[in-house]
């Protein structure tokens, strides 16, 4: 466990954002990111925890190259073939679970995708549409695509959110399941410090906005299966950090 | 049954209406039948029914062709919205009669002027409702087309027109009542067939049994045309919003 923020290994996405603004409607630009780095070696998963509203999804935006309009550099692993999990599922509604996955993945095999929708639990759904699929169904439908595409990164933008307890679990295990199963590198976005531990190799904090990464953690692997200790110090550790960053309130933050 | 039973009603008060009145004002429903099967027997109802058809199929094409094209490039880009707008305005203000007396005047009294009356009058209700749809296309599904890098041919049929779909629907109908009324006027001012050729004929002569012996089988096919063809469509291309709690599987 430490805190350096280059830890070994070749790095497969290096991000490193000078500034990101937006221009609000009134001509002030708003700064979301300002000197945010981060690097994931290849096979990795990495987390971005950071309070809500703080600039993670614009992240995951630039990242996705969704949104060119930043001072920086982003270095995406090699042929940089991308699957995203966006917070709403955002599936075609006129087109069932199968030629979902289907157009997003045009190269697909049939039997690899076959292959997928069982593994994922989702064999029995292939022919139906996303307004018949519960909030979870939908979300493992937007994983099974991501993963159809064989991603060279794979970005998951609060892939829990809005689930309950027993769900939530399900899917978190599924996903640290298939990500290791694959060794994808992945970088997924959440406010919940719990999650990052399950799923990521190494854990970035973010500060409020404007963003940067105030702090790097590599969780001792293997990932999962962290004792209590481990995590609690873990978790210790990034209370310590945002304290720091909060000009020293003195309080105990939540998680 | 109930639409048999007030289509019924319609035909007895035309008959009441025809006894009451002078034959060459009304005639009866029993009279006019007669005309339309003299008609279809010498085959000019068809002929004529079918040409005016082929004009409603041409000019509807054309409009809708060029209207979905415009109204998207409108919907989706600024500037294009702020050039064309104008134009688009002054158009859909125009009276049909005007473009269509232009139009035989600059071109003759020719089936392209006719056709091309009729698509110019239809186009801007075309572009305008074309350009709201192309306004409304989510923002999200379109990020997500762009992180999977869907091809140009899957964006347009998986992703952009299936979200356009109800508004062509929606220009489907308005369009086909419009245009069909307006090529009737296209033929009685410059065509020489027809049913609007034809229901000036009648109107010449003070033929009232031929004069509805051509609107009453223009109203059926109109009628066929949206129950057979434009409704069957628009359920088709909507199929996919219905059943939605056929099945509530939960995880």
């Amino acid at each position: 466990m430490n805190d350096t923020s280059h830890a070994g290994g070749a790095a497969s996405l290096d991000v490193s954002i000078a500034s990101k603004d937006y221009h609000s409607a009134s001509g002030w630009p708003l700064r979301a990111l300002e000197d945010l780095r981060l690097t994931l070696p290849a096979g990795k998963a990495g987390a971005v925890v950071g309070p809500s509203g703080c600039g993670k999804t614009t992240l995951l935006r630039l990242i996705a190259g969704l949104d060119k309009d930043y001072v920086g550099r982003i270095a995406l692993p090699e042929h940089g073939r991308l699957g995203m999990v966006f917070q709403e599922p955002r599936l075609l509604p006129w087109r069932s679970v199968i030629d979902n996955i289907r157009i997003a993945a045009p190269h697909a095999r049939e039997e690899d995708i076959a292959a997928l929708l069982d593994e994922l639990g989702l064999a029995a759904h292939g022919s139906h549409f996303p307004r018949e699929l519960s909030l979870g169904l939908a979300r493992r439908v937007a994983l099974a695509r991501a993963l159809a595409v064989k991603p060279d990164l794979l970005l998951l933008d609060e892939p829990l959110v809005s689930l309950d307890a027993a769900l939530a679990e399900a899917l978190r295990e599924m996903i640290a399941r298939l990500i290791d199963e694959r060794r994808i590198t992945t970088l997924i976005v959440t406010h919940d410090l719990g999650e990052a531990i399950a799923l990521g190799d190494r854990i970035f904090l973010l500060s409020p906005r404007p963003a940067r990464v105030v702090a790097t953690i590599d969780v001792p692997t293997p990932r999962g299966q962290l004792g209590k200790e481990a995590a609690e110090k873990i978790e210790a550790q990034a209370r310590a950090v945002y304290q720091g960053e909060n000009s020293h309130q003195g309080k105990s933050s939540p998680r | 049954m109930i639409r048999f039973a007030s289509l019924a009603a319609l035909l007895l008060l035309w008959q009441i209406g025809a006894s009451l009145s002078d034959p060459h004002r009304l005639p009866g429903p029993v009279a006019v039948f007669e005309k339309i099967y003299e008609e279809a027997v010498s085959g000019a109802l068809f002929s004529n029914l079918a040409i005016t058809l082929a004009r409603v199929a041409a000019a509807f094409a054309l409009a809708m062709s060029f209207g979905a094209a415009i109204g998207y490039a409108m919907g989706r880009n600024r500037l294009a919205d702020r050039l064309l707008d104008p134009w688009v305005v002054t158009l859909l203000n125009l009276p049909a009669l005007v473009v269509i007396v232009l139009a035989y005047v600059w071109a003759g009294l020719t089936e392209v002027a006719a056709i091309g009356a009729v698509a110019l009058n239809k186009l801007p209700n075309a572009i305008v409702v074309v350009r709201e749809g192309a306004r409304a296309l989510d923002p999200h599904l379109e990020d997500m087309a762009e992180v999977f890098r869907f091809s140009p041919a899957a964006r347009f049929k998986d992703l952009v027109l299936p979200q356009l779909a109800p508004y062509l629907a929606a220009a489907t109908r308005s369009g086909l009542s419009l245009v069909w009324k307006i090529v009737l006027v296209v033929e009685l001012l410059g065509r020489s067939n027809g049913v609007g050729f034809e229901i000036n004929m009648a109107f010449q002569l003070f033929d009232m049994k031929l004069l509805l012996a051509y609107a009453l089988p223009f109203v059926a096919l109109m009628l066929g045309v949206e129950t057979f063809l434009v409704q069957p469509l628009e359920r088709h291309v909507s199929r996919w919003r219905r059943g939605v709690s056929r099945r509530l599987d939960r995880v």
